[in-house]
């Protein structure tokens, strides 16, 4: 088992906070592909279309018969653990903050060898389990799990390093009056998390749902994404100590262009949805990134609620589907500037929402405590994409397949 | 079935010269490579204008190449190559020069491998060193060579039961030999209890399995054995010579090389045995490696090298001389000239040139290299059994 994460103790304002420092980046074009398999949680290689070989590390070629077909498909992740080393010195600054560091050799049952890290329950040349998860420096890696959990297993430094955990961190939810706010902060309570803010705009109006967020032990701020000032003054106060940021504020009423006679909504939802997200990446994105190596509850990640819209344009709720595309675009950016750091950007993207929006359209619809559970998975995960509901995870698989083909089928296009 | 080969007669092995080692230098591979090749001239009585064949071995020349050096150092020659090989690049420079030489495509070969160390420039080397050990090694711990050797060590010792002190005979043999060779970088005794206590770097490696990064350069010249002769050099004959590469590949760790493959052929063409060799030397990156090439190479059988030393004196003086300038283990590792280390103290023994290190009566020496670790193994393999002109 794995020693428990003990909750750090206040934080010495006198001491020099470690500077945020990331693992080796640099990977080749192929290897890409077990980075964008990890940012969805995927355990993925390449297998040779022609004679069938699984090939590692990711390649141009077949190792077997020179096919340059070589999709990636997901594989069995199972594998024994053929031999390994505890490194206890490299010329690496990240690695060398967090020594000594175990990796070794498991050849999967899939065939290829992989060197990968591995979790100290691991028993030496014992059978494991593989997950492949993005690091700190947002590349994929492969870390090798005892074949059955272990108590305490994610406490483990190599999974904590790779995983957003909440379990001892602070988190920030910035709309209070977001329907899905009580579910995201009772799932996070669950989740160990050591504190919960959240944030409430125009804080005179009345608030129905004050009382349920207190009961839950959440502290209610004044924070208002369209407010530059409020955001200034909320970094002020706490910008050293949110570890984990999840952005819900929304703003989302039905129409397209020219069923619409001006572009006052428009121009509300482009303010909430696309440059609120930038505002509060201005006030709060440096403290965050500077504190990424802030030890048990370092900044790890932010987090998007987006509709899965955001990939393809649904005309019926045509003008706040382009704010949320120009969301998933800023966050984009704004994932490469986190990069230096390791701190995480997940986008959750959700279908239909059950609320009175979406009131006229047919379900599946997504409730908000599925919402929160696929939160709180991401962040255990690590992830940086999360499909929520099957609307989501449907528009997904259509936008890889033919992003031309969903947009004509979102239009009515399609049977 | 591949054809056989020819054999390297009338081929000349001459001037070894070993520039002494540093850990650290401020100067460059070209400054190291060019203090190297005037050694060999020097000795051989060739002016850099009239060597018409040049082979360099480097990883820190970039942005240059052996093209780069020609001009850098003012040479002119007809047949010009590059040996990306690492551990395995002296026996395979020692190759294609000696056919280049029998076929008359060059008078005299220059073969060079020099590197220099700067401080962090083992660090930037490793950080882009090879596409997969970028994409797949260095993301998991960054432990450089070591993690990979500590990875290989761990399997070889759990399978065929070999201990630390099997490791730590030949470093510490090494380094009494080491302590005769002037050159040396490690010059204090190391004895098996302080070899037993060394730092752990990456289990079950320890410090003293460690070689040293250094700044340094080797060289030796080919040419034919009447042209060695007019100019009344001592010189060395080729017996034989291999090379292999991504050998047994599907093997999920390493524990044999690709000498498997050809061994046989290296001892047919040679015609001796491995009992008929005066030394060995063997690429000691780490003792392991040693002890893999000792079975590969047929001294014992396959995982029984542990076994084998055990009953060997592998200093100069013994019956069993290994790496008898200190090898790299005890003389450091002076990037592509690690390639070469074990050669040219060949060259030199087999010619009664060693000096400290000479083993009495040394004739016959077999040579073998291993090098690139390109993800979790050693790529390049080579071997080759010279001996003394005129034997």
């Amino acid at each position: 088992m794995t020693d428990p994460i003990q909750p750090p103790p206040k934080k010495n304002p006198l001491n020099r906070s470690w500077v945020s420092t990331i693992p080796p980046a640099a990977r080749s074009r192929a290897a890409l592909g077990l980075t964008a398999a990890a940012a969805e949680g995927r355990f993925m290689l390449q297998v040779c279309a022609d004679c069938g070989a699984t090939q590692y590390p990711p390649r141009d070629a077949c190792h077997k018969c020179l096919s340059i077909d070589l999709p990636w498909q997901d594989i069995i992740p199972t594998g024994e653990l053929l031999a390994e080393t505890t490194i206890r010195a490299t010329t690496d600054i990240y690695f060398r903050d967090r020594l000594p560091w175990r990796a070794g050799t498991v050849r999967l049952d899939a065939g290829p060898p992989m060197i990968c890290h591995i979790h100290g329950d691991v028993k030496p040349y014992a059978r494991v389990r593989l997950i492949n998860r993005l690091d700190r420096s947002g590349q994929g890696v492969i870390l090798a799990l005892p074949e059955k959990d272990t108590p305490n297993m994610a406490d483990d430094p190599h999974l904590r390093a790779i995983s957003s955990d909440p379990s001892h961190r602070r988190v920030l939810i910035v709309d209070g009056r977001n329907p899905n706010t009580p579910d995201f902060a009772k799932a996070l309570k669950d989740a160990g998390a050591a504190m919960i803010l959240i944030g409430l705009s125009e804080d005179w109006l009345p608030f129905q749902g004050r009382k349920a967020l207190e009961d839950v032990g959440a502290q209610i701020i004044p924070l208002d994404v369209t407010d530059t000032k409020s955001l200034q003054r909320l970094a002020g106060e706490f910008g050293g100590k949110i570890d984990i940021l999840i952005n819900n504020a929304r703003y989302i009423r039905p129409g397209g262009v020219i069923d619409r006679t001006d572009t006052n909504l428009a121009a509300r939802e482009l303010e909430v949805n696309a440059l609120g997200l930038m505002r509060l990446a201005q006030a709060l994105g440096p403290a965050m990134c500077s504190r990424t190596a802030d030890g048990t509850n370092s900044a790890v990640a932010w987090v998007n609620i987006l509709s899965a819209w955001a990939l393809a344009n649904e005309p019926s709720f045509g003008s706040f589907a382009a704010s949320q595309a120009a969301a998933l675009s800023l966050s984009q950016s704004l994932r490469a500037e986190f990069r230096a750091s390791g701190l995480r950007l997940m986008n959750v993207f959700v279908g239909p929402t059950d609320d009175e929006w979406h009131q006229p359209l047919p379900p599946p619809k997504v409730t908000p405590a599925a919402i929160a559970r696929d939160v709180v998975r991401g962040l255990h995960g690590g992830f940086e994409d999360v499909f929520c509901g099957d609307v989501a995870k449907d528009l997904n698989e259509r936008f890889r397949r033919n992003p031309k083909v969903l947009e004509r089928e979102m239009t009515g296009g399609g049977v | 079935m591949s054809r056989a080969r020819q054999s390297y007669q009338g081929v000349a092995l001459v001037a070894p010269t070993s520039i002494p080692y540093q850990r650290y230098s401020i100067d460059t591979a070209h400054f190291w490579i060019a203090r190297a090749l005037k050694g060999s001239l020097d000795a051989a009585g060739i002016a850099p204008a009239d060597l018409d064949g040049f082979s360099a071995a480097s990883f820190s020349l970039f942005p240059d190449t052996v093209v780069g050096l020609t001009q850098h150092l003012g040479l002119s020659p007809r047949w010009l190559d590059q040996i990306p090989m690492g551990g395995a690049s002296g026996v395979v420079a020692l190759r294609r020069a000696a056919r280049a030489v029998q076929a008359g495509d060059a008078d005299v070969v220059a073969c060079v491998a020099g590197d220099t160390n700067h401080i962090d420039s083992f660090r930037q080397l490793l950080s882009s060193f090879s596409r997969f050990s970028q994409d797949a090694a260095y993301p998991y711990g960054f432990g450089g060579p070591n993690a990979v050797f500590g990875i290989l060590t761990d399997h070889y010792m759990q399978t065929y039961g070999a201990t630390r002190e099997d490791f730590g005979r030949i470093c510490v043999a090494q380094r009494t030999n080491a302590l005769k060779n002037p050159g040396a970088v490690m010059t204090k005794p190391l004895s098996m209890d302080q070899y037993l206590a060394g730092r752990p770097i990456s289990d079950p490696i320890t410090l003293f399995d460690c070689v040293m990064p250094c700044a340094g350069s080797e060289a030796f010249l080919v040419m034919t054995v009447k042209e060695a002769e007019k100019r009344q050099l001592p010189y060395a004959t080729v017996r034989g010579a291999i090379e292999r590469h991504n050998a047994h590949a599907d093997d999920p760790i390493q524990l044999r090389g690709g000498w498997t493959l050809d061994i046989d052929e290296l001892w047919q063409m040679s015609g001796y045995s491995p009992i008929d060799m005066d030394l060995v030397q063997t690429y000691d990156d780490y003792p392991v490696i040693s002890m893999m090439q000792i079975e590969d190479l047929g001294f014992c059988k396959k995982g029984h090298a542990g076994e084998f030393l055990c009953g060997k004196d592998m200093t100069v003086s013994g019956d069993f001389p290994h790496n008898t300038s200190g090898g790299q283990l005890s003389g450091g590792q002076a990037g592509a000239a690690g390639g070469f280390i074990g050669l040219v103290e060949a060259i030199r023994q087999v010619t009664g040139q060693a000096g400290p290190t000479q083993v009495k009566g040394a004739k016959r020496a077999v040579i073998s290299g291993f090098g690139m670790v390109n993800y979790d193994r050693g790529v390049c393999t080579a071997a080759t059994v010279i001996e003394g002109g005129g034997a």
